[in-house]
């Protein structure tokens, strides 16, 4: 195994704290608690957790809307993430937005926007200022199949390539941007395949394999420290939920659904704990219960969280001092 | 048979599924364009049907790609097609900025290219969207030449004006507001009518002022002139319904009538379109002004999400009130 017990059992514990923290986001939406959209990643955790894992403390991430793993990694908490669901004054964003748009450059994140693919050229950046003023940080960056149809992916993809940036590129392919389904999407079989036009090696992995994922990752987060200029890698999931909690996804069909419910990445990682001696069942009860306090604690903090005041609305337009704030 | 056979409360959502529904089976020229729009039927299933009963090529599903879209819809719509696209919410328009100011816009003043293309925007806030769902970003071309903006704010100007968007030879930009959707209905005519652009139209007449306005803020105005005129001040409430170009002379004929004006919407205040229409009111209606032109605006700051900070945000019923109220003491 390359990897050690300690590093995957890191791995498990945020797998079973995203999908845990996931599902109950999911409860309260359909309790009505939560008044926005809400989109999850489950059944992709891997990605987003496998990822941010590999990351060092000061170097950046810019996610998309399903890396609630990498949010969890990089030290947001659960109470945080379901204050900024409940429009909370606790939640990173203080009530302003919603779900997962959400950022801390104290922690390293940059908030997501809706529109997609807009984060690639910000990461970019972001690497860009690290090359120089000569450091070794990197960025990583996320984005779904459904957003590399944007002009700003490819944007961010040759700038990258061509000014060989410390800027690692993700595609979570879930199969599905909505309700398009990958080849209304794209004519090419592999997102992978859209790197080898800016010359940025490309790497396909299986997204629901958080080890694998973990170590491809760290590679490429390798390259770029070396200066070697960015990677992109494509992680193979399927979306099994709704493209958000509302949407019943009827055009999914449920076969593709089975198939991939016994690639579960939770699933997944237990069996090769186990296989490798890592982890037995009661690790496996342990951590859940560990998680679910863990959620508990934090909803009771996000509902004795107080709301905002209406005229809070109106702070925070602009700069008002200069704050150090990186790392 | 198509839904516009049937005559009985239609809303708003349903009266702009009629309207691209029956310029489709009369006009063949007519195609659909945008994300999620065939099988799934829209995000807010706008759409739902249309593919089957039209096929894939005239209710297209495209790649995630605004500007792509955009762009498509200008070049099909030069070759002599009348492409009609949604934008997924209107906030996504920023991402087909330039296809819309500079191509759009700016083809028939160049080289007299026709460009005959609607595109559909769901905007507005009141529904939790949050900064990236929720915005009005009709002054982002209200300041652009070259295009046209409409604005409805019941279900027969809907379906009204959508249909003479489609059959305008201009790009329109029809604004359809989310909260609208489902909450307003009207019973409307079987036959073919359109609403033409550049109308505004007086929804309420009034005698003490006037409050401009379009969109679902024109539910909030007409609520306020229901309690307003309990305390004996008549208002009266203009909407625009067409953004650009404005029907300046039904604005200054109701402000030249009453003397007093309030300016009302939804987009935030800065830059905003009341800006302008206070402008063309103090040049040319400033004798026939009793009190100053005052304006109802949302603040200046991003859309949020939490519901105490989006009430705050939104122009509310009672802001129209007490504005009113000041200026009926002049
Ligand atoms: C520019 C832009 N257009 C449309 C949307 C609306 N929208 C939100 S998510 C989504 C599908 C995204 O698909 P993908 O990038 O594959 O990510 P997934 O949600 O499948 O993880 C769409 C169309 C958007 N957010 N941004």
């Amino acid at each position: 195994m390359e990897i050690s017990q300690n590093e995957f059992l890191h791995l498990y514990y945020y797998l079973r704290l995203t999908r845990a923290l996931e599902e109950r986001v999911a409860t309260l939406y359909r309790q009505g608690r939560i008044v926005g959209g809400v989109y999850t990643s489950h059944g992709m955790e891997a990605i987003s957790v496998g990822y941010a894992s590999a990351l060092q403390t000061e170097d950046i991430i810019a996610p998309f809307h399903r890396d609630m793993g990498a949010f969890l990694v990089r030290g947001i908490t659960p109470g945080e993430v379901l204050a900024q669901y409940l429009g909370k004054r606790t939640g990173p964003t203080k009530g302003k937005d919603g779900n997962v748009h959400m950022g801390d450059l104290k922690r390293g994140i940059f908030a997501f926007v809706s529109h997609l693919a807009d984060n690639l050229p910000v990461a970019t950046g972001a690497a860009l200022a690290f090359k120089i003023r000569g450091e070794s940080r990197i960025v990583a960056t996320n984005t779904g199949d459904g957003g590399t149809s944007r002009g700003d992916f490819h944007e961010a993809l040759n700038f990258a390539s061509v000014l060989r940036l410390p800027v690692v590129f993700f595609c979570n392919n879930n199969q599905y941007a909505y309700s398009t389904p990958l080849h209304h999407q794209m004519a090419i079989k592999d997102v992978v395949e859209r790197a080898k036009a800016y010359a940025i090696p490309g790497e396909i992995v299986d997204g629901n394999d958080v080890a694998s994922v973990y170590l491809t990752a760290k590679r490429a987060f390798q390259r770029a420290r070396a200066g070697e200029g960015p990677t992109f890698i494509e992680c193979k999931t399927m979306r099994m939920h709704g493209h958000s909690e509302h949407d019943s996804a009827k055009y999914v069909p449920r076969e593709l659904l089975e198939e991939w419910k016994k690639k579960d990445p939770i699933l997944k990682a237990e069996r090769m704990l186990k296989e490798s001696g890592y982890a037995d069942e009661s690790d496996f009860h342990e951590t859940k219960m560990k998680v679910d306090k863990e959620i508990e604690a934090g909803l009771e903090f996000a509902e004795h969280s107080p709301l905002p005041e209406g005229p809070e609305a109106l702070e925070g337009v602009f700069a008002a001092n200069h704050i150090e704030v990186l790392i | 048979m198509t839904t516009s056979t049937i005559a009985h409360d239609v809303t708003y959502l349903e009266a702009i599924s009629q309207a691209l529904d029956e310029e489709m089976s009369q006009d063949e020229r007519v195609f659909l364009m945008g994300e999620d729009i065939g099988p799934y039927g829209g995000a807010f299933r706008v759409t739902e049907g249309f593919q089957q009963r039209y096929g894939q090529w005239k209710v297209l599903d495209t790649p995630l790609s605004e500007s792509g879209i955009v762009g498509a819809a200008i070049g099909a719509a030069m070759m002599g097609m009348r492409p009609v696209v949604e934008m997924q919410f209107a906030d996504f328009i920023s991402c087909a900025f330039d296809q819309i100011t500079e191509m759009a816009a700016k083809n028939h003043y160049r080289w007299g290219a026709e460009v005959p293309l609607v595109i559909r925007a769901p905007y507005g806030g009141g529904t939790h969207g949050g900064p990236f769902h929720s915005i009005c970003p009709e002054a982002w071309f209200f300041h652009t030449p070259g295009l046209k903006l409409v604005a409805p704010s019941t279900a027969y100007d809907a379906k009204g004006l959508l249909k003479a968007a489609i059959r305008d030879p201009n790009p329109v930009i029809y604004f359809e507001h989310k909260f609208l959707y489902r909450r307003i209905k009207d019973i409307l005519p079987i036959e073919d009518f359109i609403v033409p652009i550049g109308e505004a139209e007086i929804k309420r007449t009034g005698r003490d002022l006037s409050i401009i306005t379009y969109g679902a803020m024109v539910h909030v105005a007409l609520e306020a002139a229901e309690t307003l005129d309990q305390e004996g001040i008549d208002m009266e409430v203009v909407d625009l319904r067409t953004l650009s170009p404005l029907d300046t002379g039904t604005l200054k004929d109701s402000v030249r009538k009453t003397g007093k004006v309030i300016i009302l919407h939804e987009d935030t205040k800065t830059g905003g379109i009341g800006g302008e229409i206070a402008a063309i009111l103090a040049e040319e209606c400033f004798n026939a002004l009793d009190a100053p032109i005052m304006r109802i605006a949302a603040p200046d700051i991003p859309v949020p999400y939490s519901p105490p900070l989006e009430e705050f945000f939104l122009p509310k019923t009672n802001d129209v009130i007490i504005a009113a109220r000041q200026l009926a003491a002049y």
